[in-house]
């Protein structure tokens, strides 16, 4: 049964992915769906920092990863490049955990 | 030729989180085998689903005793962002339709965010980052499932990285007075979803917040 969860979920997942791509394709879109289209990145981009940073199973948890977060915020506030915003919001949660 | 600098670039963006995919990928693989996916379902997934929290998502409640269909209910929920971010760079892809529907699936979060860090997105970054993020994510769930856990992702800190890493994404797009308000309506909507709706809808309902962009 472990094969139907691999196949059904592996097939709708490229279709998921190829959706845009293969429906729109590279012709010009109306200016007022392009427009949204246009903030769907900051949108998804600040959805996906507030679920990997609180994101449980139906609640909110509060942990290393909110520390970790803030001290990376620090860093992007610096301008600091991303890997180094990585490895100071990594360090700070992993020193927490320490402790 | 100007492609191909621009995929070096994607694979030079992407370096700084290898590690992540590939020990990420690994623990997969390990749990995966518990679940009873056995090494070839386990790699067999990482290379057709290439996204970390919907596998993890469906191995833990297979693992759990849960059922084939809360198992596949889930990891779909959790995937169906990839409906928006799909839209978002779909003119990027060039060729025929074929071309584009084997060329997307190289999209999942990080990929997708790293092609995007300039304010507008670029082919050659995300078939870079994607590609090497792919073989990590799959060389991982297979040496997982061969040699077990290399190093627990979370006691690197690896889990906090990640929402940092996409901060640092958002951050460019935030100077934009509309851009800025889209962002806050849909950290807001993902907030109070959080606690109520199953793991993936919070993220898909924050999608709407770019229905700001019909305001002109």
């Amino acid at each position: 049964m472990t094969w139907v969860v691999i196949a059904v979920v592996g097939v709708v997942t490229m279709v998921f992915k190829a959706s845009g791509p293969v429906m729109l394709g590279t012709r010009e879109l109306p200016p007022r769906v392009a427009s949204v289209v246009e903030v769907l990145a900051p949108a998804m981009l600040a959805a996906l920092v507030v679920t990997q940073t609180v994101g449980g199973d139906h609640e909110i948890v509060l942990d290393e990863r909110v520390a970790g977060l803030a001290a990376g915020g620090i860093a992007v506030w610096l301008r600091a490049p991303l890997l180094a915003v990585m490895v100071v919001a990594a360090a700070t949660a992993a020193l927490i955990r320490l402790f | 030729m100007v492609q191909t600098v621009r995929i070096r670039h994607g694979v030079r963006a992407a370096l700084p989180l290898a590690v992540a995919p590939f020990l990420f990928g690994a623990a997969f693989g390990v749990l995966a085998l518990d679940a009873g996916f056995g090494a070839v379902g386990a790699v067999a997934m990482s290379a057709t689903t290439f996204a970390g929290s919907a596998q993890f998502a469906a191995a833990t409640i297979l693992d759990d005793g849960g059922g084939v269909v809360a198992a596949i209910v889930a990891a779909l929920l959790l995937n169906a962002r990839y409906v928006p971010f799909s839209l978002a760079v779909a003119p990027i892809f060039p060729g025929s339709r074929r071309r584009r529907a084997v060329e997307s699936q190289l999209i999942v979060d990080e990929s997708w965010a790293l092609a995007g860090r300039s304010g507008r997105f670029e082919y050659g970054v995300l078939l870079g980052a994607g590609a090497l993020l792919y073989v990590l994510w799959v060389g991982g769930t297979a040496l997982g499932t061969l040699a077990g856990d290399l190093l627990d992702p979370e006691a690197i800190g690896l889990d906090a990285a990640f929402p940092a890493l996409f901060l640092a994404l958002l951050a460019p797009y935030l100077r934009e007075r509309r851009a800025l308000v889209t962002a806050l309506v849909a950290a807001a909507i993902t907030i109070v979803l959080l606690p109520f709706a199953p793991p993936g809808v919070p993220i898909v309902a924050a999608s709407l917040a770019s229905l700001i962009g019909l305001r002109r």
